[in-house]
Parts: structure tokens; sequence; C-alpha cells
């Protein structure tokens, strides 16, 4: 695994994956034998367009530092229209965050066909180094979740 | 209730302090213990932490309010709006359960939730053991009363006696009265409130009478401090005049307030009847949005919920406020036991002062600090239900 | 005085429900004193004559209360519609809420409506409010000089105080340019106010801040927020029968914030949800209590939306198409929009 830790710090990162382009991009990125840093954790979505707001909030709260959102091209939605659905919502999404100063840079939507193993790994590597950079997520974060992982990684040190 | 009882024993005792040395009074207050005062704020005043610090020529950062009531009531102090109760993790075949409530025996090993937050909800107290309440107006004093019976009757609350015994109430007569009050309908003297150390204020001086033990021992810890004497001052032979005269000025205040005539006489226990079938409740919940601003600013609802938070990882079982105005208030497995908004609006307004007085001898459980008045979104309240109630609605 | 009388009010209420057309009214209830004012169900000609009243202290958006209402009756329920109200009331139709059918609306001229919160804490309690042209003489209950800093009152009893209008006029009235766009059965007056401050005077000066300041700011902000759902519950564009945060299955229900995160969170995901559906009629900030300005974050996402997918006004017709619900092959990627709301700031 490519080592992205910064002063032993190693982000979480939950990455909502489109089932008919991004998730098989994943697949294929594992394939060819291309590697992105384990911290990425992929959850299968029916479509980008299934991302409610809710969605990242909760991976934010359940202990996320970065939340991307992996659909098809625009144009080439397996439901005709989800992914520009996907597009206005997170823009004002990711705007709106950022309004209330929630670092912009946690939040990302990037368009990953089914053939594009390698753009999905070098996606990946890119977001987990900036992540890794931004470091931990502070300002949107549910104190309660965090105290266990902070006790057992304490404990393992 | 431990003031109720020491009250009459107490020896009356007078001190004074200048207005601009009030300051250097907080000071050493919170040198006793966690000392809250009313503070103005954006959304008008409220009680918070006094952190203040002296500073050049007398000015401090922290100004206790000079205006009216403050916009929630200080019972959460001891009744915090949310609190954690315990928590369960599983470990292999074991589930290990933690009281989150440590933090009332003093010890150092609480669990922290939120350390913001907990910082000003009065939660996870470690350092001081009292905790000083300074400025409380007579309704919200007579509102602890009310409390009081709820939390402190069996089965005990621990939560709220631990946080309760432990602070010392500094009331404060009520000079500015807003258009809204009208606490003496509920019997209050607004010029005269109770509480452990009872203040009245003038232009010059606050004047502090010890009403309870506790307030005398706070007191007495106090003047062992040093240069304690060059704040607070022994009254002199024309200060009891002053304080009377400052009184009736109060009173008479009070007395022209525009709600100082709703009555309360047509309430009380045993009126069930009357007025739980009224055609009025109609027109007065029609309007009504359901909201819970008037239970939660109110100084006197003490409804609560229990419910689990699922972290991942553990699960913390907590309380937190909850309104009867909730549509999904006592939910039960088969739903709730008031389906409609008039059943749920009718539900508040009876308990404050039909069922409440008729289960506690008679004691209502509204005080008349008009809180709800100035916050309810559509301006429908207990004076409007009470006048149209009162007014024969009813029979 | 305001630009429609009470009186003219009063005769239409009462000539429709003697006719037979209306059997329930929904308009502003008189209360205690001046400032207390409750939106009302009237059922009778009597009470209409007696308690309805038309004044500066008129705040409360009607509309909503159509859903309810129109259940309850047979005939019409008649409904006064001021410029701000016939947005949400657009709104409304256009979600299918509420039977045009049983609704009799007439349009009211405005000419704006007071912040109370404002007034109480310039001069205290008061005792009676009066308008006289673009002067406010509010009469206090007694006087006490926050100016002077220390809680000294003096005993003048009944002091008066002048304000300007713009002093004490509620946020929403001050950038209010609009005009009646419902289709009303009858107009008595569609006289608005026109705008004296910009809309997105204060979104901007939020936007020019730093990262950190705009998280100190709100944080600041919703840390006061007592979860009394007011803002929800008022709110015409929240329409859901079982909200996301009172649905035990959602995930996310919760009665009060335990913590930052989800005082945070309600905020939001409410501000989400209205997203494209609010009207900016402003009733989130009147009604909370502890004074938070929730209609900034409603115009955050109103002036996003315009600058990104066009001008947009919620409720200006009912055919109309939320910019949430649809799209355009050229629309901004998100990876672009920071760069695109920067660039319409500078110019």
């Amino acid at each position: 695994m490519q080592d992205k830790q910064i002063n032993g710090y190693r982000p979480k990162i939950a990455a909502f994956c489109c089932n008919w382009c991004s998730y098989a991009g994943a697949d294929l990125a594992g394939g060819n034998r291309l590697s992105y840093p384990c911290d990425v954790k992929i959850i299968r979505v029916p479509c980008s367009c299934r991302v409610d707001p809710i969605f990242v909030l909760r991976a934010f709260r359940r202990g996320a530092d970065g939340v991307i959102i992996c659909g098809c091209h625009p144009g080439d939605c397996h439901y005709t229209s989800g992914n520009y659905h996907t597009r206005r919502r997170m823009s004002l999404l990711f705007s709106f965050l950022d309004y209330l100063g929630i670092e912009r840079e946690r939040m990302r939507v990037e368009w990953v066909s089914a053939s594009e193993g390698a753009k999905f790994a070098a996606v990946m590597n890119d977001f987990v180094s900036e992540i890794s950079k931004l470091g931990e997520n502070r300002r949107l974060e549910d104190v309660r979740c965090k105290e266990q992982t902070e006790t057992r990684l304490s404990e393992e040190r | 209730m431990t003031s109720e009882k020491t009250k009459t024993e107490a020896k009356t005792k007078m001190l004074k302090i200048s207005l601009e040395k009030t300051g250097l009074l907080f000071e050493k207050l919170s040198a006793a213990g966690k000392l809250y005062i009313p503070v103005d704020g954006a959304a008008g005043a409220s009680f918070e932490k006094w952190d203040g610090k002296a500073g050049e020529a007398n000015k401090f950062e922290m100004k206790m309010s000079s205006a009216h009531n403050t916009v929630k009531s200080a019972k959460d102090v001891f009744f915090p709006q949310t609190e954690d109760l315990m928590r369960f993790r599983v470990n292999g075949k074991k589930i290990e359960v933690t009281d989150c409530s440590d933090y009332l025996n003093n010890s150092n090993n609480s669990n922290n939730s939120d350390v913001a937050r907990a910082d000003n909800s009065a939660q996870n107290e470690k350092t001081a053991n009292n905790i000083i309440l300074f400025g409380v107006r007579a309704c919200d004093v007579k509102s602890f009363e009310v409390l009081d019976r709820v939390f402190l009757s069996e089965p005990c609350d621990t939560y709220y006696k631990a946080r309760r015994e432990r602070t010392v109430i500094f009331s404060m007569a009520c000079a500015a009265p807003r258009e809204t009050c009208f606490c003496t309908s509920f019997g209050i003297d607004p010029s005269c409130p109770e509480g452990d150390v009872s203040c009245i204020a003038d232009g010059k001086y606050i004047y502090f009478e010890i009403k309870s033990e506790k307030g005398e021992r706070l007191m007495s810890s106090l003047s062992d401090m040093s240069d304690i004497s060059d704040i607070l001052e022994s009254i002199g032979d024309s200060d009891p005049e002053s304080v009377a005269s400052r009184r009736r000025e109060i009173k008479r205040r009070a007395e022209r307030l525009p709600l100082s005539g709703v009555s309360t006489e047509p309430f009380g226990a045993g009126t069930t009847g009357r007025y739980f079938s009224s055609p009025a409740w109609e027109e007065l919940s029609a309007t009504c949005l359901g909201c819970g601003a008037c239970t939660f600013v109110c100084p006197t609802c003490q409804c609560y919920d229990i419910k689990d938070f699922d972290t991942g990882e553990s699960v913390v079982r907590y309380r937190c406020w909850d309104s009867c105005m909730y549509s999904d208030f006592t939910k039960m497995s088969a739903g709730q036991p008031r389906l409609t908004r008039l059943e749920r609006f009718r539900q508040r307004f009876m308990h404050k002062l039909v069922y409440f007085p008729e289960n506690n001898d008679g004691l209502f459980s509204c005080v008349g600090c008009g809180r709800c008045l100035a916050s309810c979104p559509v301006n429908m309240n207990i004076v409007k239900v009470m006048k149209k109630l009162g007014g024969g609605a009813g029979d | 005085m305001q630009r429609t009388d009470r009186d003219a009010l009063v005769r239409r209420a009462v000539s429709l429900m003697n006719d037979g057309v209306c059997d329930r009214v929904l308009a502003w209830r008189r209360g205690e004193f001046s400032s207390d004012v409750s939106p009302g169900v009237f059922t009778d000609t009597e009470s209409v004559e007696k308690e309805l009243v038309r004044n500066f202290f008129c705040g409360a958006n009607l509309s909503k209360y159509l859903i309810s209402e129109t259940e309850k009756t047979e005939k019409k329920v008649l409904i006064f519609l001021r410029p701000c109200d016939s947005y949400s009331f657009n709104r409304l139709l256009s979600e299918h809420k509420f039977n045009r059918e049983k609704v009799y609306a007439v349009a009211v001229g405005c000419d704006g409506t007071a912040d109370i919160g404002k007034l109480k804490r310039k001069c205290g309690a008061l005792s009676d409010i009066k308008r006289r042209g673009d002067k406010i003489i509010a009469e206090s209950l007694y006087e006490t000089n926050e100016e002077n800093e220390e809680n000294e009152e003096n005993e003048a009893n009944g002091a008066e105080r002048v304000f300007d209008l713009e002093d004490v006029l509620s946020e929403r009235c001050l950038s209010c340019n609009l005009k009646n766009r419902a289709d009303c059965d009858e107009i008595i007056s569609d006289g608005g106010r026109d705008a004296v401050s910009e809309r997105f005077f204060e979104v901007r000066r939020i936007e020019n801040m730093s990262s950190e300041e705009r998280y100190e700011f709100w944080r600041g902000e919703f840390s006061r927020c007592i979860r009394c759902n007011a803002c929800r519950d008022v709110c015409p564009a929240c329409t859901c029968e079982k909200c996301v945060f009172s649905n035990p299955s959602s995930g996310v229900e919760n009665k009060a914030a335990a913590n930052s995160f989800e005082e945070s969170m309600f905020h939001i995901i409410r501000a989400f949800h209205v997203a494209g559906r609010c009207t900016d009629c402003g009733e989130c900030s009147r009604v909370c209590p502890q004074s938070i300005p929730l209609h900034l974050l409603n115009r955050k996402l109103i002036k996003d939306i315009n600058i990104l997918y066009g001008e947009y006004k919620s409720g200006e017709s009912v055919s109309q198409i939320s910019p949430l619900n649809s799209w355009t092959e050229n629309d901004a990627d998100p990876s672009e929009v920071a760069e695109l709301l920067e660039r319409s700031r500078s110019k």
C-alpha cells in the first residue's frame, strides 16, 4: 500500500460509487493492480443521484474526513439523467457547506467510467493526499462517534 | 426544598455592595463555584457561565444583564437539554455498562460527549463543587419549587438532585418586568423573591438578604477571602428604608402591568370536567403550529425522552427534553395517546392549570414568567387560554 | 395604517360569509396588546367584526394553514394574501398541497411588518405601539435606558419613543419589492413595498469572511438553537407529513441536538430540503425564539441557484419547475463551482 501518512495520521474517506460506472472502474483498477490507499472505503450506490445530502453528513458523523461521489460521465447515466441531478445537487451542497465554514476540499464529485481504472486510482490517490494535508475533520464531527476509536488507537500505541 | 425548610430559621442578615463593584463580587463568587449570571446577547438575555476578568477601571468583560427576564429559563443548569446517562459496549460475550453520571460525584474520568457544549450546559462538572445562580427572578425561583416536586419526589431523580443540592441561588427582585409578565397572578411577589440569598438592587447598591443555611455558608466562606470587606459592606441605618421603598416601587410597577389582572381563580384541582370538553379548545388550538418553543423556554416544563444513540462501537443512552406539543410525544408501539393537535394543545394547558395542582396541593405549574408569550410563533399562549376558558367559555 | 385597512377586510369577510361562499376565514386575530397578533381561523361573522385585525404586527404567513383548513369545510376558505404570501400560496398549489377550488383568495396590500424583537430590544417593555406615516411611536411601560448601561430606570411612566420605520421593520420587508403573483379571486389592493436594502447584502458579507470566520459565525448562531422546530413547523415549504427528523426509521431522527454536529445537521438538511422551493418569506427567522438568522441559509442557496442556473424566484407561478428538479447539459461541474461563484462576487 502506498504510504499516505503524514505524522502517523491516516484519513478516512467515504467514496460513494455508482454501480454502473465508477464501481466497475474501481474493479478495473484492482484487476489492473493499480494501487490506491486503503483509507478509501467504497459504498456502492445504484446511481450517484442516490446520494442524499444526509448520506454525506452521516459519513462525516461516522468519522469520514473526506467524502467523494463518483458517477458516470454526464450524458452516460444508466438512468439517463441521474448524474445531471447529482451535479446540481452536489454543486449547491458543497457551496453551502463551504458557506458554513466546512472546508470545501473535503468533498468532491468525480466522473469515472467503467473503463477508467487508471483514472479511478489517480483520483483516489489525489483525494487522499489532499485530505491528508487538510488533516482530521473537526468542523463537522460527532464526538460521540469518535471517542471509541480514539481510546482504541491510544491503547494500540 | 432545602431552602424552604431553613428559611424560617435563618436570621435576617443584610449586606450591600455598590453596583460598580459587582464584577469584583462575581470574581470572588466564581472562585467559590461555577457562577451563572444573566447576560445580554444577540438573542436577548441568557444565563451564561461567568468568565469575565476584572480589568481596568472596573470594566468587566461580562456584565450582568440589566434588562429583562432571560429568553430561556435557568432550568437547564439542573436539567440540561441533553444528558448522557450510560454507555453500553459489547466486548466479546460481555456487555460493559458505564455510568455516565460519574461526574456528578466529582470523579475525574467522566465521559465527555462534547466538550464545547458541556461547558455551557453545566455538564461534566469536575472542578467546582458549587453552582451559583445569580440574578434569578422571583418567577424562576418559584419554578424550581415546581421542578423539585417532580424530580425530588420518589423515585428521586439523582441526576437532578445532585446538581440541585450543590446550587446556591441568588435571587434578584424584578424591577424590569415585561408587558408579558403576570407572575402576580400566581401569588408571586416580584419585589421579594425567595432563594438562598435574596437580592434587591436600586440605582446604587445591591442588597443581600441571606435566607438559608446554604446561602449563609457561601456568604461566610466569602468573608474569609481577602479584601472582601472592600466589596461587601454592612448596611447602614437608612438602608432598610431604602430597600422597603424600592420594594414598594417594584410592586407598584407589577400592579400596572397589562396582564396583572389575569385570574387563576377558575382553575386548579377538580376542574377537569369543567374544561376538558370545552368547545373553546377548537378555536384556541386552530393555529398552533405544534412546535416546542413554549415548552423549551418554559421554566416548569419537565418532560423528557430517553433515547439510544449508536455511535458505531457502543450505544449511548441519553435523555433529552421532549414536548407534549410534538406528534411523537410518548409514542408507544400502539401509536401515540393524543392523536390530534387539539388534544396535544389541551394537554399542555390542562397540565399546567388543572392536573398539576390536582396532584400537588394546588400548586400551579405555571409561574407567569411570560416567556411563552414572547416566544410563541403565533402568539397563542396560556393567557389567552386562561381568559377564554376562565371567562365562562368552559361552563 | 396599512394600505388595505382593516374595515375593507372585515366587510369582505362578512359579506362572503353571509352569501354562503365561505364559512372559514383565515386572517389575523387581535390579542392582549397591539403587538400580540395571532393568525386566526374565524368561523362566524361576529368574531370577524370583533377580533379581525390588520396592522403593522400581522407578521404571520397564512398560506400553510390552507392545507388543514380546506379539509375541514365543504365550502370555501377565505384567505387574505399579502404580496409575499402569494408566493407561498403558489408554491403550495404547485405541489398540490390543497385544492384551489376550496379557496377564495383575496389580495391585500402591505406596508411591511414590524420586527417585534428589534422593538423590544430598543425599548424594553412595551405598553403600546402606533404607526404614524414613516414613524413608529412606541410607548414603554417604563423607561429603561440601556445606553446608560446600569440598571437605573427612570420612573417616567409611559415614556414615548419615536423610531424610523426602517429601524424596526422586519428583515424580509426591507428588501421586499414583491407584487402579488397569485391568481386571486379578488383584489382589494396589490400594493407592496419598495426595497430599501439589497437582499443578498448579508449573504455577501458572510461569503467574504474567511472559512474559519464563517465556521465560528455559524457555530455561534447554531449553538443557541433549542430545536423547538418552530422554523420547520411554520415554514410553508416544509410540508412533509413526516419530517426525517421526527421519523425514527430515517436514521437521523432526534428530539434535541446532543452536540454541535446535530445542531448543524438539522439546519443544513432543512435548508437543503427547501432549496429551490423556499420563497424567502422569512418566517423561519421571524419565529426563531433564539433569533438565529435562518433566512441567511436559504438566501445563500437562492443566490447560488440564481448565479449557476439562472434567475429563479420560487412561487412566482404555479407551473414553474424548481431548478433542483431539472438540469441542462451545460451545467457547471461541481469542481468549477467555487471559482464561478467567486468570479460573480468580484464582479
